[in-house]
């Protein structure tokens, strides 16, 4: 019994790190054709159907690609770098609830890579584990301008941290828990009318996706990579697959922030009328309650998916349509304008907590 | 057990990488490591809130700003200055002793160990650890809070931009 759950589950977490690693590749095709879309080109369309073989193509060049090091680098710590960015990058899916369980028989299977009852600090400290490849990887490189990318990766992932963290207290104070599994059933009551974190967090909100923006060297806070200014940052003097793990890290790292937003703050798995519509499975079409459970639980894995794809929509569209801050603006938009909000997100939220305005949360599961 | 025997092997291997590393960045990475190691302890006594904000605060924040320094101070084995005979002698001396002291200290110690029938396994738990906190030592707490606060708005002074300073 114990051996067969434990099967299901080592099932469940290697799809999650398939998916992670799928996703991240077509992200690589879906920021090309967004960018084209935007503006007004065609896109890549020579590798296969729509090239969508275009992914597997850049794999392949980047392979076969001249693997250098640079003379003075610090060559294990030059491999290391890129390593470190792509395992940061992949650990945090582990702990996101992609859906609800699915129960065959006796058997439930768990829609999640393991469930800790800290996830979400166990995410916020990957994230911040996250800086040290940038800055191993700069560092070894033994350039100046990947040096100056790699300080500049480390100041603003400190800066927007700790924003970011304040923002996710404001969603604990409603949670009272921080396993994500708990904030995401927290975020639908059956047979009640119940909103997600978003309608109760909206400030909250604005200040975390600024920060995942910040956190992903994303455009526009990619000022490591600032190519005007640092030749191409901390990845200046990379070539090969070690380039191809940065660029990949970052499309991970994009996920994974699509992923903790749409759980956090548009209910993960949840779906509108989702318990009637389980009701009505069993009820009016005759289906076993498992049967119904399994039908519903797969639709909120569609659902949460839809979430990320239109968050990582969102970053690409940001990325093409924004132009980059300049490093003191970037500094001064952190530390003076999105902590202060933060603070006072917080003091606003158990406000609105003492004077019941925000409803107590109730363990209904 | 075998677990536990592994992770102290690391922690102590990493530990002395830390003292004999020539280069100080990987002096820092062995640092890193070493909190991890630590993490894990705390995981294996079923203390999930410690292990994890071991790793944002030591290895995510701090440690990233002392590699943040060493990587700016540029230091290697050739521009590190030559200690003086006395201050190695010293420092010997002194870490000597303080191994001295803690050994006599832990020599006569037999760990308490614990009973199962009372034992709670949940007293690691985020919730459990701030009914501790909020309760039992609810004044300790808020004292350090304005101690870190004090900080805070130090640093916030001292970075401050000065009448007629302008950067740009």
């Amino acid at each position: 019994m114990l051996l067969e759950t434990l099967g299901w589950q080592s099932l469940v977490i290697l799809v999650v790190f398939g998916v992670s690693l799928l996703i991240a590749t077509y992200c690589t095709y879906a920021e090309r054709v967004i960018a084209a879309f935007l503006q007004d080109r065609v896109g890549p369309d020579r590798a296969g159907p729509f090239g969508l073989a275009q992914p597997l193509a850049d794999a392949v060049k980047l392979f076969t690609k001249e693997e250098f090091f640079p003379s003075g680098a610090n060559k294990a710590l030059f491999i290391f770098g890129p390593c470190l960015a792509m395992v940061t990058a992949l650990m945090s899916s582990a702990v996101i609830p992609f859906g609800s369980f699915l129960k065959f028989g006796t058997t439930i299977v768990h829609l999640q890579g393991i469930e800790i009852n800290v996830g979400m600090l166990y995410v916020f400290g990957i994230v911040s584990l996250g800086v040290y490849g940038v800055m191993i990887g700069g560092w070894a490189s033994n350039n100046k301008f990947s040096l100056l990318g790699a300080i500049r990766a480390a100041s603003q992932n400190i800066s927007y941290e700790l924003a970011m963290g304040l923002a996710l207290i404001a969603v604990l104070m409603m949670s009272g828990s921080l396993s994500l599994r708990d904030i995401t059933l927290q975020q639908s009551v059956p047979g009640e009318w119940h909103f997600w974190n978003i309608v109760k967090q909206p400030l909250g909100f604005i200040i975390f996706i600024v920060c995942a923006f910040a956190e992903t060297n994303r455009t526009p806070f990619d000022l490591p990579e600032c190519e005007t200014e640092l030749v191409a940052g901390y990845h200046t003097e990379y070539s090969s697959m070690k380039m191809g793990l940065y660029l990949f890290a970052e499309y991970v790292n994009v996920f994974v922030a699509s992923a903790v937003m749409s759980v956090i703050y548009f209910g993960g798995f949840n779906f509108p009328f989702q318990y009637e519509l389980r009701e009505w499975l069993h009820s009016s079409r005759g289906l076993s309650l498992d049967a119904a459970q399994n039908i519903v639980a797969i639709l909120g894995v569609v659902s949460v998916f839809a979430k990320i794809f239109l968050f990582i929509f969102f970053f690409m569209w940001v990325r093409w349509t924004l132009p980059r801050f300049r490093y003191d603006q970037l500094m001064r938009l952190g530390w003076t304008i999105l902590i202060p909000l933060a603070i006072f997100n917080i003091l606003l939220t158990g406000g609105l907590i003492t004077t019941g305005i925000i409803p107590e949360i109730k363990q209904w599961w | 057990m075998s677990l536990f025997l592994f992770l102290s092997f690391v922690a102590l291997l990493s530990a002395l990488g830390v003292v004999l590393a020539k280069n100080p960045v990987h002096s820092v990475l062995f640092l890193i490591l070493t909190f991890f190691t630590l993490s894990a302890h705390y995981l294996l006594l079923n203390a999930q809130f410690l292990a994890v904000v071991n790793i944002i605060v030591y290895a995510g924040a701090i440690m990233v700003l002392f590699l943040f320094v060493i990587m700016f101070l540029n230091l290697n084995e050739d521009t590190e200055p030559h200690k003086p005979a006395l201050a190695k002698i010293a420092a010997t001396i002194a870490g000597g002793s303080l191994l001295l002291i803690m050994v006599a200290a832990l020599r006569n110690v037999h760990p308490a160990g614990y009973d199962p029938a009372t034992f709670d396994s949940q007293i690691g738990m985020v919730d459990r650890l701030g009914m501790v906190l909020f309760k039992q030592y609810s004044l300790p707490f808020e004292l350090a809070s304005i101690l870190l606060l004090a900080a805070m708005v130090g640093s916030v002074m001292l970075g401050k931009r000065e009448t007629g300073e302008r950067n740009f």
